[in-house]
């Protein structure tokens, strides 16, 4: 029986060995002194053309490798825009026409020189491309009819856009620090036009900015890299080259960070950050982000269109017991349409769960005992715990609850079709200003099922927003930038009584970050990341 | 000169004979491979048009216009009749046009190139440690039938059948690679030796071997050895039950026992003579085991962060990026059809009778 001695040793050794294998290849786990690794998740980036992409991996991608006419200085928001390749600009008197003044002496990654051409060339391109993102720029009146006339260079240095009318500086301003209005280098990206598409195929991905830093490579759901652009007139940027990895879970993420393996963690679960308390060498890092959770009603359904049930439903939400647990550090309880840190931010938060108020509401509006409802919900941990939490405090009014999951699209698809009744979604702003939010949630000029304003929220669920629309529409145009924040105040304000929308949260975003880096910034509610800043 | 002629003649005719049937497996099996990836297509595709998922959501996104979605929708060909689609499709696929990736903006044929190498080495890596443990087992648990040994494989074998492999992929994370510092962490290489070396097959074993690199060879090494112990022990646990199954069938056959009154040595029994007959059905079963690996591991890449083909035809079903989801699906049925190819001429040169 030799053999059999023989067959177990040799499967124990191998079983018993293959562990060991690695010992001696395992690399020294600590980054370069200028090279910084993210763990993140960049799965949802398809496009790296900022005139095409709208993913929030696409914006902190844009946001280190172009540059915008203004733009944000991520060392202090609050300050709000400021120069960035135009140096200056001036507002005409009518507000319709604003003439930039582009700085000299700034150059693309190419070594092409910036001009105010780059600036016609990247903002008519914005408009005739006509992506998603594109309705940033055209809410202003251009169109591929006017482009010619609205967005014009009248030399190497000075570039002057004319709108349809009057609008309030801080919005057009606003505006143009989105992704959709960064620079490109025209020279470079004509020379990749294919069939009339400006070089969309080609700056899908490629870069051709003139920011801190220019692509190296990327490999979709593996690696994103950049590195430092030489002809870069800001900082030289301390880190050389960031590379953002995409590590799907956030355990895998924690790991890497706790062995040094990787500087920031982006997309920790509240378990894990719980976790990462004692972790040697380890800081977390905490920013508001601009997403907002909220469950909606659609207005089609004969019981959800009462008053009286969408007030008794915004009493039957436990606000604080979801932000207590299974959302503990990435929301907090937030009930206005407007992120904090937007221009009209409001902090009143009057509904909390209140089971008898809600009841009474509901004999009121006659259903005493309650009624049955279906929940549409993307199958994501957070929305579902959210579901469930809803399906248990609703119940104790007597609301019997279905929830049906789905993928992102197929809900999508349901909610932009109006063939659904409780909604629970997230809404996050496309660009740094109050209109951004205020658009969606409160206007509906056409609430017909045929209009298809399939972008509107209020649209969606089938709410007329009366008033609301016309209101939304007039702080477009205000000039005074006080009385403008005291519209979105009130505007907020009358949307909690009456919307037919449950605003539940606002986004916080924990990175987990090595201690010996500096100057990272998550870009908060109205930006984001920036690399260009951070040291060892 | 009559023997010369009719011997001439009759090795003309075997010649002729031998050719045409070969001749005509060859035509038979091309015909099958591509009638089976037509049908394949052809309900991948028409199950792809009637799920309640709407693919123009995942090009232009949430946030789009009517008038965005309609172009896109235009763009996509959705506004023409399926069977004039699907036709389209047939057309650009047969010309080696899977059209582009939504998902990546690239086309799906580069996607499956970049993926397609990492699942290929990660599975192959884990079929050979399933074999080289699970047969072993499979008989040691055999020819041992109810003893501790037979216990103690069969519990580990069930242990890795049942523990999901999320688990198992996180503990063992957090074990050999967070706490001993055994093996490398997530990904297929520490992110500073990425892009270093050129890619010729896609696979970092070979491509670091081909380049000269032994640095990034073992740190290649070191990556893929945690991921793919934990897949091989999948494939053990598989390899080894049936494998003492098809012994424990033959261990009671009446040459078994002829055998060893003939005074033949207990190993020459068990591994030459019992063994040699579990090779057929278990050449099915290795293969069977190596393409669910090769279609990819979901959970294993996203744990992993690797990089492979399970996740890339996840996301895109997902995302309903059909060109990425038809392309994925082409690609794992060449690997079954290709599997089935190759288990058959592993049946004829094992088995005499099957030639």
């Amino acid at each position: 029986m030799n053999f059999k001695k023989t067959l177990t040793a040799l499967a124990l050794t191998t079983a018993l060995a293959l562990p060991f294998a690695g010992t001696a290849m395992q690399a020294d786990a600590a980054t370069p002194p200028n090279m910084l690794v993210v763990a993140g998740q960049i799965d949802d980036l398809i496009s790296l053309d900022p005139q095409e992409m709208f993913e929030f991996s696409g914006t902190d991608y844009a946001n280190n490798v172009y540059q915008t006419l203004i733009s944000y200085d991520p060392k202090d928001f609050s300050k709000g825009y400021g120069p960035d390749i135009a140096e200056s600009w001036e507002v005409s008197e009518d507000g319709k026409t604003y003439t930039f003044k582009i700085a000299d002496g700034q150059k693309f990654a190419s070594g092409n020189p910036v001009t105010a051409k780059d600036v016609e060339f990247s903002l008519r391109r914005a408009v005739l491309l006509g992506k998603t993102p594109s309705f940033i720029v055209t809410q202003f009146g251009f169109t591929a009819d006017n482009v010619d006339s609205t967005l014009v260079a009248k030399d190497d240095s000075t570039f002057v856009m004319v709108t349809d009318k009057k609008y309030a500086p801080s919005f057009v301003l606003n505006c143009m620090t989105a992704a959709i209005a960064s620079i490109v280098d025209s020279a470079l990206v004509m020379e990749h036009e294919k069939d009339g598409d400006f070089g969309n195929e080609w700056l899908k991905t490629n870069s051709a900015g003139s920011g801190p830093y220019k692509l190296t490579s990327w490999k979709p759901n593996e690696a994103l890299t950049i590195e430092a652009n030489p002809e870069y007139s800001g900082d030289a940027p301390a880190m050389k080259r960031v590379i953002v990895r995409h590590i799907g879970e956030s355990a895998s993420q924690r790991l890497l960070l706790e062995k040094g393996d990787v500087d920031i963690a982006r997309n920790l679960s509240p378990e894990d950050v719980a976790g990462l308390g004692d972790a040697e060498g380890v800081e977390m890092q905490t920013d508001l982000r601009g997403r907002i959770m909220y469950i909606s009603m659609n207005q089609t359904d004969p019981i959800l269109s009462k008053p009286k049930v969408v007030e008794a439903i915004k009493y039957l939400i436990d606000y604080d017991g979801m932000a207590n647990s299974f959302l503990k550090g990435n929301y907090m309880v937030h009930q206005a349409f407007l992120p904090l840190s937007y221009l009209g931010e409001l902090k009143d938060k009057p509904f909390s769960l209140d089971v008898e108020k809600a009841k009474t509401l509901l004999a009121e509006a006659g259903y005493p005992d309650g009624f049955e409802v279906e929940f549409i919900v993307r199958t994501a941990q957070e929305r579902v715990e959210i579901a469930q939490s809803l399906q248990n405090t609703f119940s104790q009014a007597g609301i019997k609850v279905s929830i049906v999951q789905g993928t992102g699209k197929e809900t999508l698809g349901k909610y932009r079709a109006r063939t659904f009744q409780i909604y629970v979604g997230a809404w996050g702003p496309d660009y740094p200003d109050p209109h951004t939010n205020a658009d969606t949630f409160t206007s509906n000029p056409d609430n017909r099922l045929e209009a298809k304003l399939t972008g509107k929220l209020a649209w969606r669920n089938a709410w007329p927003a009366e008033g609301f629309t016309e209101r939304t529409a007039a702080a477009i145009v205000e000039s005074d930038t006080e009385t403008r924040r005291q519209m979105y105040v009130d505007l907020q304000k009358d949307f909690q009584k009456e919307a037919p929308f449950a605003i539940m949260f606002q986004m916080t975003e924990q990175n987990g970050i090595r201690d010996n880096i500096e100057g990272y910034s998550i870009g908060s509610a109205i930006s984001a990341v920036y690399y260009g800043n951070v040291t060892k | 000169m009559t023997n010369v002629d009719q011997s001439t003649g009759t090795g003309r005719t075997l010649s002729a004979s031998f050719f045409n049937r070969h001749l005509r497996t060859i035509t038979g099996t091309a015909f099958s491979m591509a009638a089976t990836l037509f049908g394949l297509l052809f309900v991948t595709f028409f199950i792809a048009r009637v799920m309640p998922i709407d693919p123009v959501l995942g090009v232009v996104g949430d946030r789009a216009s009517q008038e965005v979605y309609d172009a896109a929708y235009k763009q996509l060909g959705l506004d023409r009749p399926l069977y004039i689609q699907f036709f389209y499709y047939i057309r650009d696929v047969v010309t080696g046009n899977f059209g582009t990736a939504s998902l990546t903006a690239r086309p799906v044929l580069e996607d499956i190139a970049r993926v397609f190498p990492a699942t290929l080495e990660l599975a192959t890596i884990a079929t050979i440690i399933g074999v080289i443990l699970g047969i072993p087992a499979g008989v040691i648990a055999a020819v041992n039938e109810g003893r501790w040994q037979d216990q103690l494989l069969r519990f580990l074998g069930l242990f890795g059948y049942s523990m999901p492999i999320f688990w198992i992929g996180l503990v063992g994370l957090l074990v050999f690679y967070g706490n001993l510092g055994w093996v490398g962490g997530p990904g297929r290489l520490d992110i500073y030796y990425v892009d270093i070396i050129p890619s010729v097959t896609g696979m970092i074993l070979i491509d670091s071997l081909l380049a000269g690199d032994m640095t990034i060879f073992w740190n290649a090494v070191s990556h893929i050895i945690l991921p793919s112990s934990i897949l091989g022990y999948y494939s053990m646990a598989y390899i080894s039950r049936m494998t003492r199954s098809f012994m424990l069938e033959q261990l009671g056959q009446e040459y078994i026992t002829t055998a060893r009154v003939k005074g033949l040595s207990e190993a020459k029994v068990i591994w030459k003579h019992a063994l040699g007959n579990v090779m057929i059905p278990l050449i099915t079963v290795i293969v069977l085991s190596y393409a669910n690996l090769l279609e990819g591991s979901v959970l294993t890449e996203v744990i992993f962060a690797w990089p492979g083909l399970g996740n890339y035809i996840t996301n895109a079903l997902l995302s309903a990026d059909m060109n990425a989801v038809l392309g994925g699906t082409v690609v794992v049925g060449i690997v079954f059809v290709g599997l089935n190819l190759l288990s058959d001429i592993l049946y004829r040169i094992v088995d005499p009778r099957a030639r």
